[in-house]
C-alpha cells in the first residue's frame, strides 16, 4: 500500500474508507475504462436482438394485460352466467393488472431508463435513440434526462447537487440538516412511493430553489407546462380513455389501471432507494469533489451505489439497478452486460481494498428502511456509532 | 354549385371522422403510435418506420445479387431510375447505403429489386450481397433521385454504364421494354469481360426483341482481345451520332468524370444526366483536427485533435445544449454530417451518419456537425 503521508493528501481520505494515493486513484481509474472500453468493442447482434425482443415482449403485455382486464369484466357477478362470480372476475382482473403493471416496469426500468441513457445509441435505429424516446412515464423523457443523467449521475451522493438523495423530500444521512419537515419522513415515504411516478414528473422543477426564490421563473413556467402536457396525456390515457372503452364499467378498468400504475410505483422506489441509501453508503461535501479526477469520479460511484443480489429475472425486473454500481460507473453501457461485468468490478475493488455494497434485498431494502425512521429525528438524538457498525457490514 | 359545396362538406367530414378515430388512437397509444402495436404483428404493417421484407434472393454473377423486396404500407412506388436508401444491420449497428432500383416501374406496386455487387474490403455490400436471407426486415426510404426516365421518350437515347451501374439503367430499359415503348437507344456498357455483365442474358434478349435498342458490351480486361476503356475517340466509332443523343451515364467516378469532360468540351453538358455512387470510405486511422463546420449557423473554424468539439463551438460562439461535460449524459450529442471524429477517452474514431458526444470528441479531419 502506499505511505500514509499521501494517503492523508488524498482527497477523499479525510472521511472516506479509501487508502489510495492520487496515482493509485489514477490506476484504478484507469483500469475500470479498460473494463468498459473492452464491453463496448463487444457489443452485437446478441445485445440488439436482447433490447428489440425486450421491447416486443413489453408491447405484447402492456397490450394482453389491458386485454385481459377487459376480458376479466364478462366475469362480473351481475351477468348472472355460470362462469361469473367474484372469485374469477379478481382471479382475470389480477392477472390483466399484474401484466399491465410488468409492462410499466419494463418500460421504465430495463427499456426507457436505459434507452434514455443512451446505452442503445449504438444501434444507429431512429426508433431505439436516446435523443427521441418519449417514455410511459408522467415525467417528460427530456426533464429526466437532466435531473438524473447530467445532476444525479454527474454528481451521485454529493449533497445540494445531486437532488436524488432524498429527492428534496427525506432526509437520508446524518450529513442533511435536521428540520421539524422530517418528522413527517415515515408518512412521505410512503406517500412517495405510491405516487413516485408524480414526485419524479416535477423532479427537475426543483420546487425546492423556487420556492427559494432560486430559480428563473420562466424556465419553471415553461417546464410546468411540458410535465402537464406529458402528465396529461398519460392520465388521460390510463384514467379515462380505456375506462370509456369499458363503457358503463368505467371505475373498474379505471381501478385496475390505478393498481398496474402503483406497483410501478412502489417497485421502483424500492429498487431506486436500494440503490443509493442502503447502510454502508457514502454522500460525498460539494468540496470533498472539487477538481477530482476521473478516477476519483468512477471511485465516488462505487462508494455511492449499492447492488442488490437476486436471480435474472429479478435483474431485468429492476431495470439492472440490482447493478447499481456497474449502472454508476458506466451508465452508457447496455444494462444486460451489467451482470457479466459486475464479478469483474468486484474483484478489482477487492484487489485496490475499496469497499463494494452488495447484499441481498432484505439487507439493503431493510437498512434503508432504517435510515428513513432513523432520520426522522434530529442526529443527536441517534447514535453515530450504531451508524458506523451497520456501514461496515456492508462492506 | 351547391351539389359541388355538398360533396366538398361530405368529404370533409369523412376526413374529420378519420382524423378523429386516428387522433383517439394516438391518445390511447401514448406515449407511442398504434403503429408500434402493429408491428408486432407484422413488420410492413407499421407506419411510423417503413421497411421490407426480403421475399427471395438470387445471383445475377459470382459477385452479384439480387434481392426482392417487398415493401410495407407507406410506400411510393419508384420511378425507373430511382434510387432507395437501406439500413443493413452489422453486429447489430445499422448501416444505411443507397442503392438504385433494378426493377420495372410498372411492376408489382410493392416490390422492387435492388442489384448489389459485392465489394472487396466493403462493409455493407457484401452482406447484402452474400449474407442476407429471404425473411429480413430491412428499414428502407422512400424512392428518391432526378435520374429518371423523361415521360417523353421520343428523343434518342445514349445509356453509359459500368458495372453495377447497370441497375438504373436496368429498370428504365424494363420499364420501356413492358410498355413497348423502347426508344432508338445506344447502351454502352463496361464491365471487365462478358461473364462479370450484370443482367447479361436480359440485355442481350432486349437487343434481340428491339431492334432501335444496340447493345455495345465494351470489355476493359479481357485476356484475348482490346481494353476499351471509355474515350472520345471510341465513343466516335462505337456512337458516331453521340452529340444528337440524351446521355444517361452510371457508374464509378473515374468513368463519369471522363464522360463529364467530353460532353462538357463539346458543350453538350445539357444533353447529360448522372448518376453517381461512391463507396463510404472507412474513417481514416491519423487525422487530428481540421476544419469544423457548423451546418445550420453556418460557421467554420478551425480545430486541432486534442480540444472537444464542445468547447470548439462555444470558442466559435455557439451556446449548444450540454450537461455533464464528461461523456455520460448524452446532452449534448449532434449529428455527425461528414467526417470523423475522435473520442478522447478511448481514440475510437467515429465516421458520418451517427450523433456524437461533442464534450468528448475531438476532430479527426475536417468534419461537419448539425449544430
Amino acid at each position: 500500500m502506499s505511505p500514509r503521508r499521501s494517503a492523508e493528501e488524498s482527497p477523499m481520505s479525510a472521511t472516506l474508507p479509501v487508502h489510495l494515493s492520487e496515482d493509485e486513484i489514477d490506476a484504478f481509474g484507469r483500469e475500470i475504462r479498460a473494463i468498459h472500453d473492452e464491453i463496448a468493442a463487444d457489443l452485437g447482434a446478441a445485445d440488439a436482438r436482447y433490447i428489440r425482443r425486450l421491447i416486443a415482449v413489453q408491447r405484447g403485455l402492456a397490450l394482453g394485460g389491458r386485454l385481459v382486464i377487459f376480458a376479466s369484466l364478462a366475469f362480473l357477478p351481475s351477468w348472472g352466467h355460470a362462469l361469473s362470480g367474484w372469485p374469477l372476475f379478481l382471479a382475470v382482473a389480477g392477472l390483466g393488472t399484474l401484466a399491465l403493471a410488468l409492462a410499466k416496469i419494463l418500460e421504465n426500468m430495463e427499456i426507457a431508463h436505459n434507452v434514455l441513457h443512451g446505452q442503445w445509441d449504438w444501434l444507429r435505429d431512429p426508433d431505439i435513440q436516446s435523443a427521441t424516446w418519449e417514455w410511459d412515464h408522467a415525467c417528460p423523457s427530456a426533464q429526466w434526462k437532466h435531473s438524473h443523467n447530467v445532476m444525479h449521475h454527474k454528481w451521485t451522493n454529493v449533497l445540494g447537487k445531486d437532488r436524488d438523495v432524498g429527492y428534496g423530500m427525506l432526509r437520508m444521512s446524518a450529513q442533511q440538516r435536521w428540520s421539524p419537515f422530517y418528522l413527517l419522513q415515515p408518512l412521505n415515504s410512503v406517500l412517495m412511493a405510491l405516487f413516485f411516478e408524480w414526485f419524479i414528473a416535477v423532479h427537475d422543477l426543483e420546487i425546492n430553489r423556487l420556492l427559494k426564490g432560486k430559480k428563473d421563473r420562466a424556465e419553471a413556467r415553461r417546464q410546468w407546462r411540458e410535465i402537464r402536457r406529458k402528465a396529461g396525456r398519460q392520465g388521460l390515457k390510463d384514467f379515462v380513455l380505456f375506462p370509456l372503452m369499458a363503457g358503463p364499467f368505467f371505475l373498474y378498468v379505471a381501478a385496475a389501471n390505478l393498481i398496474a400504475n402503483l406497483l410501478r410505483n412502489v417497485w421502483t422506489f424500492v429498487i431506486i432507494f436500494c440503490g443509493h441509501f442502503p447502510a454502508g453508503v457514502h454522500v460525498f461535501s460539494p468540496e470533498q469533489v472539487e477538481g477530482e479526477s476521473r478516477g476519483a469520479w468512477y471511485l465516488r460511484q462505487l462508494l455511492g451505489s449499492c447492488n442488490i443480489g437476486g436471480g435474472a429475472l429479478f435483474h431485468i425486473l429492476s431495470g439492472n439497478l440490482s447493478h447499481q454500481i456497474e449502472h454508476h460507473l458506466f451508465p452508457d453501457l447496455p444494462s444486460n452486460r451489467y451482470p457479466q461485468i459486475a464479478p469483474r468490478i468486484r474483484a478489482l475493488c477487492a484487489r485496490y481494498g475499496v469497499p463494494y455494497n452488495s447484499g441481498s434485498f432484505t439487507r439493503q431494502f431493510g437498512t434503508t428502511v432504517l435510515k428513513i425512521v432513523r432520520f426522522t429525528l434530529p442526529s443527536s438524538l441517534t447514535q453515530p456509532a450504531g451508524l458506523v457498525a451497520a456501514g461496515q457490514r456492508g462492506h | 354549385m351547391h351539389t359541388a359545396t355538398a360533396t366538398d362538406a361530405t368529404h370533409g367530414r369523412r376526413r374529420d371522422w378519420r382524423t378523429r378515430v386516428s387522433g383517439a388512437a394516438r391518445l390511447v397509444a401514448t406515449p407511442l403510435r398504434p403503429s408500434h402495436y402493429l408491428e408486432l404483428l407484422n413488420p410492413l404493417w407499421a407506419t411510423h418506420a417503413l421497411r421490407a421484407r426480403v421475399e427471395r434472393v438470387w445471383d445475377e454473377t459470382p459477385d452479384t445479387r439480387t434481392l426482392l423486396l417487398r415493401a410495407g404500407r407507406g410506400w411510393r412506388p419508384h420511378r425507373a431510375g430511382q434510387f432507395v436508401s437501406l439500413g443493413v444491420p452489422i453486429d447489430g449497428v445499422r448501416h444505411t447505403r443507397t442503392y438504385s432500383i433494378s426493377s420495372s416501374a410498372d411492376g408489382e406496386p410493392r416490390h422492387f429489386t435492388i442489384t448489389v455487387k459485392a465489394i472487396d474490403g466493403g462493409r455493407v455490400s457484401p452482406v447484402l450481397a452474400r449474407r442476407i436471407q429471404p425473411g429480413t426486415y430491412l428499414p428502407i426510404g422512400l424512392p428518391q433521385g432526378e435520374f429518371v426516365l423523361p415521360a417523353d421518350t421520343r428523343m434518342r437515347q445514349l445509356f453509359i454504364t459500368a458495372g453495377s451501374g447497370i441497375t438504373p439503367v436496368m429498370s428504365m430499359l424494363r420499364t420501356l421494354a413492358q410498355r413497348d415503348a423502347m426508344p432508338d437507344a445506344v447502351h454502352l456498357h463496361y464491365a471487365p469481360h462478358a461473364g462479370a455483365v450484370i443482367f447479361a442474358a436480359e440485355l442481350h434478349q432486349f437487343a434481340a426483341s428491339y431492334p432501335r435498342y444496340r447493345l455495345r458490351p465494351q470489355y476493359t480486361r479481357q485476356a484475348d482481345g482490346p481494353r476499351r476503356h471509355f474515350t472520345p475517340q471510341r465513343l466516335d466509332q462505337s456512337c458516331p451520332d453521340w452529340r444528337t443523343r440524351e446521355v444517361w451515364a452510371c457508374g464509378p467516378p473515374a468513368l463519369l468524370a471522363a464522360v463529364e469532360a467530353c460532353w462538357h468540351a463539346a458543350g453538350l453538358g445539357g444533353q447529360l444526366h448522372v448518376e453517381r455512387f461512391t463507396a463510404a470510405l472507412p474513417p481514416s486511422t491519423d487525422a487530428a483536427g481540421g476544419m469544423v463546420g457548423f451546418a445550420l449557423s453556418q460557421q467554420r473554424v478551425a480545430a486541432n485533435g486534442r480540444t472537444p468539439l464542445l468547447e470548439v463551438a462555444e470558442a466559435a460562439g455557439l451556446t449548444p445544449a450540454h450537461g455533464c461535460r464528461m461523456g455520460i449524459c448524452h446532452t449534448c450529442d449532434v449529428m455527425l454530417r461528414s467526417g470523423c471524429v475522435r473520442d478522447l477517452r478511448n481514440g475510437a474514431l467515429h465516421s458520418a451518419g451517427q450523433r456524437v458526444q461533442l464534450c468528448v470528441c475531438a476532430a479527426a479531419g475536417d468534419v461537419e456537425l448539425a449544430l
